[in-house]
This record gives structure tokens, C-alpha cells and sequence, in this order.
């Protein structure tokens, strides 16, 4: 182990004087209170060095050691259900001790790859698996009997093909910093859904895709995340709160113990790993944060389970780097980041896949993160930087969020580029029209921006019916599907099924309303449609399981429009 | 606490609050030291930077009378402390915790940092209890809880003061058992006018007497400023985690405290960031407003109130736009209404409580008050809308049910936002619910049928 003296401290960056050999990225332990940290720069015998505690006291002289490794998290069983720092260290609340008890799943002489179980053990009366490490696998040539073990002891060995003995322990380090290995790299093929109708039905994002979620302050950026994290239909959620308040990481601790996941019926947090970097803890781990939760998610992927990641805010990761880039005294590039910014987000970015496993399963991640322009301007060098690395761009607005519509998406800024590939699977999965109606809604909610605009100078009165009819509808669309407040307990969580129900509604209400006008009904008669209230409230009304009411309700509007026509007008 | 060490004469240079020392003492980064000058004054200040040559000392008071040969500086080997104990209520300090008003100090029971201890977020308990301002605009339209930071941002010349006064005499908690009410004021830079007429405001309702003040005034030294918000914390969380009081901190003016904090940034020499402030605004002020909270296990609470003024009362100003992002919301104040003599003048639109689900609806307010308050947020957003509508092409070429709209927008800001004295969240729901009749009932998305028919005349489904 390498030794080095501080010569200088400031804020969270240390200088120091290296008596030996150091690395970029490894991890020290800084004086005599053994402060964790990492190395960033190397020049001669001088090291710099970011520190991840509050570096109070530090005394020039004082020593400073290297690990010999780079930053790493220790990946095991009892990260779900848990809360832990921006360095995977436990805040409270985590499985109790590291003894557990262990049984094995596998034998002597099965061959065995990363990610492969070869037994488990009880966390919080729950088994959780026991895998291989990449990035080798091989043959088990030992394995210990079923008993109490700790984190850290042998349970068996492996021989690799080259004839390596690797020992096999419950837990295992990885660096953060660097991805985790995978056989290949497979083609998103299905959405992720997250039960939200704006997100599955107008702009969906792919298992193993990236999708951005840039808001200024009370656009509903967190409320929408922990949407996401709550329903999204992921096997594992590893959500990280960055930067971020304290108050919100207690509320996903009180909410997320008592909801269910409505897949399997067990409480979300069990498939949840929180990972709170809260705004006032040190800005070092807030950096490195991000690359724990990324790192923590790889690790579930490689046992074949689809992951979401969610980051909230990936604005507050930026800064960080921006502050530390400051202490060191770089170049600054755009609004004072670092030319690095962007190198950064796009390492970040690309861990997300859809993969094959080395032991051959399919397992993906998808990271979704949350972005907090400066005064909700778009063209801050952290959004613009996003947007060339993500698929799915949800841009929240002001405007209807003020109006206290949620979740606030505007359809005309946002957009998803792996919405083309995922029709196939809503096809399969109960709506053969999905990407006609898709473009349909869209076309339908250009329609209205621009007729706004007219409807503004002109009035609307004096617009053509159709294009009064237009607007009407457009509202309907608004209301019924694209509004969804994340408090409703009907219609916080909306399923496939229930979507293309509702979708279908809107789009056949839409057809039947503009052949009417079509055929000289009044716009003004469809907008008084006594059930058209009824209709923009249809998923608070109907939640979960009542898909007849949704056709019985697209019945009795078919009739009340039928009852319109010049025949039956009378 | 260590032995104190000090240097005199080590001092090589001195740059508006920063002092540059040669290393004569072993002392560590952010411990306390006190500077003794020539006139015998000790400051108080704080290591800003350590290396092997030098030491950097940030000065928290005015450095005027300082010099080179003369100047002592005493470490205390540890970080910046402040005394509390029983008595705090009821006394007005300096921002250093010194008292003001001529009583003796208090009985120290402890010293605590004033950086405070960060708050982990797994022992925090979730804000829940609704905290009665009087206000309608706060209890009906953005609620205020126990535990959390609700900044009110205004601008220079709006009635900002007469609003927190107003909130730090009356707020109240709706459950019996609600415990013991404590108010923390911060002056961050205010005049004496403002220290004066809040002081005398309390002294009038018998409230100074659960009241601690800690006040810097506009023209003690900024660098002071820096500490002003963290003594009057610490203070705080002392009488809501240690005595049990439910504490609200009224901070007023944080555009002061920022202000220093970029005056104190610029004489380090920092690269700066946004409007010259420094890259670690942020990190900074949420160091202050994370300080707000509830925690499981402990009797107390600490919610904050902040005010700040607005510069040219643009809310993309990197001082609102960065509290926003840390504060669970914000009561932004209007110049127009306030020229209109609306009272108190709160745009709603922009406003917001992100804790207003977590506080308000069955079990804390009235099952109706949420879809009531959404309501209410719609209807006015299409109201506002039209007016830009009616502006260009006038209102008579608007269809019945946007006039509808229109009338409802000028009912709302007359009724529901203009308030002469105390409501309670009852009047409030009442006057939301007045505003509301008279527009069509099947353009109430927001509210369900059975709502409507119990609240509005006409019932579901009956008029238009």
C-alpha cells in the first residue's frame, strides 16, 4: 500500500505528497479518521484527491494511504429493500449483521457462469441468490454445506478453463467506475411499462433503453420518478436520490413499504434498493453516487432481471463534477462544467442495454434520469448534452404543470425514438392499431397547438367546423388519457389492457365525432355531450379490472352521437 | 475541546474578510479561530484553506482596523460553535448568539456546530401535520406541514414582512394534542425598521415570549451574514429536538445571504458560476434548508420559512431558481396584484406546497380540500389563459362559457386570494367553494360527482 502526506486541503479537494506509487481512481483513506476518498490527478510526486466525508479538521501532514484499488461497492445479498449513501454504505434500516444463513443450490462439479446462483441465503426472511462474479466462470470444485456464513467467507471454489481456482464469497467488490461485463449487446425488442398512459401509449421507452426527464422546479420531475419507481413493471428498481431533499427519500421509505406491486402482490420495496445522496451531504459522493446506483443495477441485471434505474437529478451529478472541476482549478468549458461533461453523461448513459448475460439469460437496464434545467431553459448544457445520449426525451412544462395537470409531458417537445420497434409488442399484447392511434393522438395534439394559435387571432367561433371540432377533441384527449394524477389510488397505475381500452375510446370517439361533423352535425352539439364529462374523467372512473364499463361508456356515446345525426337529429 | 493555540504577527496579507497566514499553527480545515487587533476586538472567524505554507482564515466580521504586525489569532480546535440551553425563548441575539437586548447570556447547556449534523434521510419522519397559516392562499391552495421549507419569494417594496409577521403570530396546529408552538426569527441583512416592527408586532400579542430573534442588521458586516441562518438553526433544532417544541424559522432576507456568500466567494479568487455567485450555491443553501424536518423518535420539528427578494423579480435568478429546486415549494408574491391592493398579494399559479398531498384530504384536513384545491388551479389557469385571449380580441368575442371563466378569474383573486384578517381552513374551503358556483358544473373535471352535489348548487349533471 502506497503512502502519501496532505499538503494541502480546501473544501472538499486534498493535495498531497505521494511516497510510493498511486492510481487514477484509487481509493484512499484520508487521515486520521480514515475519510474515504479518490484519486483524480497525478503530477510528479503530488496527488490530487477528492474527498467523499466533510473534511473538517484535516491538518496538513496528515497521512494518507492508498487501498490499491480503485472505488468500489461491495454487491450482495440485503441491497433490496434497503437505503443506502452515495457509497453503498447502510443509512438505517439495513439487514440486520452479515452472518446469514446460507444453503446451497448448486453441486459439485456443475459448471457454473457470472451471475450463475450456487446457493442462497435468508435476508429479511426472504432467499436471496448467491452468484458467480464476472468476469470468469468454470467448474465448482468445492461448495460449503448448508449453515451461518459471513460476507466474507469462502462457500466454495470454482476452477476456471484455464485452471484458475476462484473462491466464491456472498459478497463481492466491483469498481464503480467501470461497467460490468456482458456476452453481447441485444436489440430493445419491448417497452417498459410504466403504467402512466402518456409515457406506454405516446412515448414509451424500451426495456434497455434511456430516457431523460428535464423539468425546472415544480413541473413534477420527483412526484413522476417515483411514479415510475413505483409501477413500472421492472423486476428490480434501484433509485437514486442525488443531490436531492432529504424529505423526499423519507417519503419513498414511508410509501414504498406499504404499496403493492401490482405484478406480484408483494410490497414494492422488496424489489427496491435506495441509494440517498441527500443536497446537504458531501458533493464528492454525490459524484460518485450515480456510478454506485449504475454499478448496483448492473449487478442485478447479470442474474437475467430487468432493472430500472432511476436517477433523480442527474442536473445535481453535473454540478457536482462542475464543483470539484472548480476546486481544482480546470478550464472551465460551457456554464463553468467541465469540457468532460459530456464524455461523462455518455459513459453514464450507455450502461443502460438490453443483454445477454455471460451465463446466457436475457436481463436489461434502463435508466431513466432526471434532469433540473437552470429556470427550466432547455438549452443548459446538461439538457443538451442528455438529449444527444437518450431514445425517450420527456420534456415536463411549466404551463401545465402550473394548471396543476399531470403529469406534466408536453407531447409537442417530447418524443421517443424506440416507439417504431415497440408496436410490434403492443400488438401481441391487445392493441392491433396501437401505432395508428399513436400518430392519430399525435397528429390530433399538433393539430390543436397550431389551431390555438389561430383560434387566438381569429377567435375560435370563427374557425371551420372541423377545426373547431379539432380542439374539442384534442381537450378530450388532454383530459381522458393523458391526465393521471399519481394520488388517485383508481388511476395512479394504468395497465396495458386498461390503456388500449381507454385508447381505443378516445380514438373511436374521435372517428365517430368527425364523420358527424362531417356530415353537418355542429361542433358546439359534440362538445355539449352530456357524456363527454363523463368521458374525460373515464380513468378516475374506471379503474383496474372494469374494462366493460369502458366499452359500455364508448356504447353510450356512439348512441349519443348517432342521436346527432340529420336523420335522427328530428 | 483542545488546548487553543495562537500566532501573532504570522499574518502576511489581508483581502477584504480573508486573511493569509504563515503556518505557524497546526491547526485543521474549518476550525474556529478568534482575531484579536490592535484594538484589543476579537472576530470571529473560520480556516477556509490549509497547506504547508499557509493558512487561510475567513473572517466573519468586519476586518476594518486589522493589521499586518498586530493582529493575534487564537485557534480553538474545533469547529464554529454557539452556546444553547433553556431560555432561548424570549431573547434577541446577535448573528453569533450574543444577546442583544441587554439580558445576561444564557445557560449554556451545550455548544453544537453550527453546520449542524446532517439529517439521515432513513431516520427523518415523513411531514404530515397541517399547520393552519390563516392564509388562504397557503391552507387551501398550497398547504404548509410540519417539517418542511416553503420559501416565499417576493421582491423589494412587496409585503413580505406583514405576510411572515402575520404567519409567525397565528399559525397554529389543528389537533388538540398539537404541542408546544415556538417561532425562530432570522434577520439575514434587514434593516433596523424591519428587526424593529417584527419585535414589535410580537411584543403587542404576547407571542415574544415563545420567540427567539437572531438578527444581523443591513449594515453589520456581510460576512457575517454566513452565520446568521445557521446560529438561528441550531437554536432551532435545540428547542424542537431536545425541548420539544414545534418550531417555525422565519428566515428573511436569504437574497442578503446569498449576496455574502458571492462577496465572500469573489475575495477567495473562486471561478464563478451563474451571475457571479459561486458554483456551490447550491450545495450551500441546501446545507440551510435541509435543516428542516421531523425525525422519528424525536418530540420536535423544525419548518422553515424563508423569505427572499427576487432580483428585478425574475424567478429564473439563480437565488430563486436554486432554492426551488431544494425547498419543497414556493409562495411567490405578485407586483401587479399588490398594485391592484390585493392583500396579501400571492400569485397562485406559480405557487406551490410539494407536501400538500402528504398533509391535507382525509385523515389531516377535509376529505374534499385536495380536488377542491385542483380545482380550483384549473379553472384559474383557463381563466388566466382567456384573459390573454380576451386582451387581444375582447371579451365579447369569447363564447358564453369562457366569459364564465373570465368572471370566475376576477371572483377568485377578489374572494379567495384577497383576505381581510384570519381565516380558518374552514372559511377558506368555503370562499373556494363560492368562487366556483356560477361556473358551468360539467366543466369540473377535477371534481367528482358526488362533490359537486354536495357543495354546489345544481348538482351533477344539472345546469347548462
Amino acid at each position: 500500500m502506497s503512502r502519501a502526506r496532505l499538503t494541502a486541503a480546501a473544501g472538499p479537494v486534498i493535495r498531497a505528497r505521494a511516497d510510493g506509487a498511486f492510481h487514477v481512481h484509487e481509493a484512499l483513506a484520508v487521515g486520521p479518521q480514515r475519510l474515504l476518498g479518490e484519486v483524480i490527478q497525478l503530477d510528479g510526486d503530488e496527488l490530487v484527491a477528492q474527498v467523499y466525508e466533510d473534511t473538517t479538521g484535516l491538518v496538513p501532514g496528515a497521512a494518507v494511504v492508498g487501498t490499491g484499488l480503485p472505488l468500489s461497492v461491495r454487491l450482495g445479498p440485503g441491497l433490496l429493500g434497503h437505503i443506502f449513501d452515495g457509497l453503498l454504505r447502510p443509512l438505517g434500516g439495513a439487514a440486520a449483521g452479515t452472518a446469514r444463513a446460507f444453503e446451497p443450490t448448486a453441486r459439485v462439479g456443475d459448471e457454473l457462469r457470472p451471475g450463475q446462483a450456487f446457493g442462497s441465503v435468508e435476508v429479511d426472511g426472504r432467499r436471496e441468490p448467491c452468484v458467480v462474479p464476472p468476469p470468469g466462470g468454470g467448474v465448482l470444485v468445492e461448495l460449503a454445506t448448508a449453515g451461518t456464513y459471513g460476507e466474507r467467507e469462502r462457500l466454495g471454489t470454482l476452477r476456471t478453463a484455464a485452471g484458475e481456482r476462484v473462491a466464491l464469497t456472498m459478497a463481492g467488490d466491483w469498481p464503480v467506475r467501470r461497467p460490468r461485463p456482458v456476452a453481447r449487446r441485444l436489440p430493445p425488442v419491448g417497452p417498459l411499462i410504466t403504467g402512466q398512459r402518456i409515457l406506454d401509449t405516446l412515448f414509451p421507452v424500451a426495456r434497455g433503453g434511456r430516457a431523460a426527464l428535464p423539468g425546472g422546479f415544480g413541473t413534477g420531475k420527483t412526484i413522476l420518478q417515483e411514479a415510475l419507481a413505483k409501477w413500472c413493471d421492472a423486476d428490480v428498481i434501484v433509485y437514486v436520490g442525488c443531490g436531492e431533499r432529504g424529505n423526499e427519500m423519507a417519503e419513498v421509505l414511508d410509501e414504498f413499504p406499504r404499496l403493492e406491486d401490482p405484478r406480484t402482490g408483494r410490497p414494492l420495496l422488496e424489489r427496491a434498493v435506495i441509494i440517498a445522496n441527500t443536497s446537504n451531504m458531501p458533493v464528492a459522493a454525490r459524484e460518485a453516487s450515480i456510478y454506485t446506483a449504475v454499478t448496483v443495477a448492473e449487478y442485478f441485471r447479470d442474474q437475467g432481471r430487468h432493472v430500472a434505474l432511476l436517477a433523480d437529478s442527474t442536473s445535481r451529478w453535473a454540478e457536482a463534477l462542475r464543483e470539484v472541476s472548480g476546486r481544482l482549478g480546470e478550464l472551465p468549458g460551457e456554464a463553468g462544467y467541465p469540457a468532460y461533461l459530456s464524455a461523462r453523461l455518455a459513459e453514464f448513459y450507455e450502461r443502460a442495454a438490453r443483454v445477454e448475460t455471460l451465463a446466457g439469460a436475457e436481463g436489461s437496464l434502463t435508466i431513466i434520469g432526471a434532469i433540473s434545467p437552470p429556470a427550466g431553459d432547455f438549452s443548459e448544457p446538461v439538457t443538451l448534452h442528455t438529449r444527444r445520449y437518450v431514445r425517450s426525451f420527456w420534456a415536463l412544462d411549466p404551463e401545465r404543470a402550473r394548471a396543476r395537470f399531470y403529469p406534466a409531458i408536453h407531447p409537442l417537445q417530447s418524443y421517443s425514438e424506440d416507439a417504431p420497434r415497440l408496436a410490434a409488442w403492443w400488438q401481441a399484447h391487445g392493441n392491433s392499431d396501437w401505432g395508428r392511434h399513436r400518430e392519430r393522438l399525435l397528429e390530433l395534439l399538433e393539430r390543436q397547438a397550431r389551431l390555438e394559435r389561430m383560434a387566438r387571432i381569429v377567435g375560435r367561433e370563427a374557425l371551420p367546423p372541423e377545426q373547431q371540432l379539432a380542439l374539442t377533441l384534442a381537450d378530450v384527449v388532454n383530459e381522458a388519457l393523458l391526465r393521471q394524477s399519481s394520488f388517485s389510488v383508481v388511476d395512479r397505475y394504468c395497465s396495458p389492457e386498461r390503456q388500449s381500452a381507454m385508447v381505443r375510446l378516445v380514438v373511436d370517439f374521435i372517428e365517430r365525432a368527425e364523420r358527424a361533423v362531417a356530415q353537418g352535425v355542429a361542433p358546439a352539439a359534440v362538445a355539449a355531450l352530456r357524456t363527454l364529462t363523463h368521458l374525460k374523467r373515464v380513468g378516475e372512473a374506471h379503474g383496474e379490472g372494469h374494462l366493460d364499463d369502458i366499452a359500455d361508456l364508448g356504447r353510450r356515446l356512439e348512441s349519443e352521437l348517432h342521436a346527432l345525426e340529420p336523420d335522427h337529429a328530428g | 475541546m483542545r488546548a487553543e493555540v495562537s500566532a501573532a504577527g504570522a499574518t502576511t496579507r489581508i483581502d477584504g474578510p480573508l486573511l493569509f497566514l504563515k503556518r505557524t499553527l497546526d491547526v485543521g480545515l474549518n476550525t474556529a479561530v478568534a482575531v484579536r487587533g490592535a484594538d484589543g476586538r476579537e472576530r470571529i472567524g473560520r480556516v477556509a484553506a490549509v497547506s504547508e505554507q499557509q493558512l487561510v482564515v475567513e473572517v466573519l466580521e468586519s476586518t476594518t482596523g486589522l493589521g499586518l504586525a498586530d493582529t493575534t489569532v487564537v485557534a480553538r480546535g474545533e469547529p464554529l460553535t454557539v452556546a444553547v440551553g433553556p431560555g432561548l425563548l424570549g431573547r434577541v441575539f446577535d448573528s453569533i448568539g450574543r444577546p442583544l437586548d441587554g439580558g445576561p447570556p444564557i445557560a449554556a447547556r451545550e455548544r453544537r456546530r453550527v453546520d449542524g449534523g446532517v439529517i439521515n434521510p432513513a431516520t427523518r419522519a415523513l411531514p404530515r401535520d397541517f399547520i393552519e397559516t390563516g392564509i388562504t392562499t397557503i391552507d387551501l391552495m398550497n398547504s404548509l406541514v410540519r417539517g418542511q421549507k416553503l420559501p416565499i419569494f417576493s421582491g423589494g417594496g412587496l409585503p413580505h414582512d406583514r405576510l411572515v409577521t402575520e404567519i409567525a403570530l397565528r399559525a397554529r396546529l389543528r389537533a388538540a394534542d398539537a404541542g408546544r408552538f415556538a417561532v425562530v426569527f432570522a434577520g439575514i441583512g434587514i434593516s433596523h425598521d424591519t428587526a424593529t416592527a417584527f419585535q414589535s408586532a410580537l411584543a403587542d400579542s404576547d407571542a415574544l415570549a415563545r420567540t427567539a430573534m437572531f438578527l444581523n442588521l443591513a449594515d453589520e458586516p456581510s460576512s457575517q451574514r454566513l452565520l446568521t441562518p445557521r446560529v438561528a438553526l441550531t437554536a432551532a433544532e435545540y428547542l424542537a429536538f431536545d425541548e420539544g417544541h414545534h418550531v417555525l424559522v422565519v428566515m428573511t432576507d436569504m437574497t442578503n445571504y446569498c449576496e455574502a456568500l458571492r462577496e465572500v466567494s469573489a475575495s477567495h479568487g473562486e471561478v464563478p458560476s451563474r451571475k457571479g455567485y459561486p458554483g456551490y450555491l447550491y450545495s450551500d443553501l441546501a446545507g440551510i434548508y435541509e435543516r428542516a424536518g421531523c425525525i422519528h423518535g424525536r418530540p420536535g420539528t423544525v419548518t422553515q420559512l424563508p423569505v427572499l427578494t427576487m432580483p428585478a423579480d425574475d424567478i429564473g435568478h439563480p437565488i430563486p431558481d436554486l432554492t426551488g429546486y431544494i425547498t419543497e415549494g414556493q409562495i411567490v408574491l405578485d407586483r401587479e396584484l399588490d398594485r391592484r391592493g390585493l392583500y396579501p398579494p400571492v400569485k397562485v399559479l406559480p405557487s406551490l406546497s410539494r407536501l400538500m398531498s402528504a398533509g391535507t384530504g382525509r385523515d389531516y384536513t377535509d376529505p374534499d380540500h385536495p380536488a377542491l384545491a385542483n380545482q380550483l388551479f384549473a379553472a384559474y389557469a383557463r381563466a388566466v389563459r382567456l384573459r390573454v385571449l380576451s386582451s387581444v380580441m375582447g371579451a365579447e368575442g369569447l363564447g358564453p362559457v369562457e366569459q364564465a371563466f373570465l368572471a370566475f378569474g376576477d371572483r377568485f383573486e377578489r374572494d379567495v386570494v384577497a383576505q381581510d384578517g384570519h381565516r380558518t381552513l374552514e372559511d377558506s374551503m368555503a370562499a373556494g367553494w363560492r368562487a366556483l358556483a356560477g361556473l358551468p358544473l360539467e366543466e369540473l373535471t377535477r371534481l367528482s360527482p358526488a362533490q359537486i352535489a354536495a357543495h354546489l348548487p345544481g348538482g351533477p349533471h344539472g345546469a347548462a
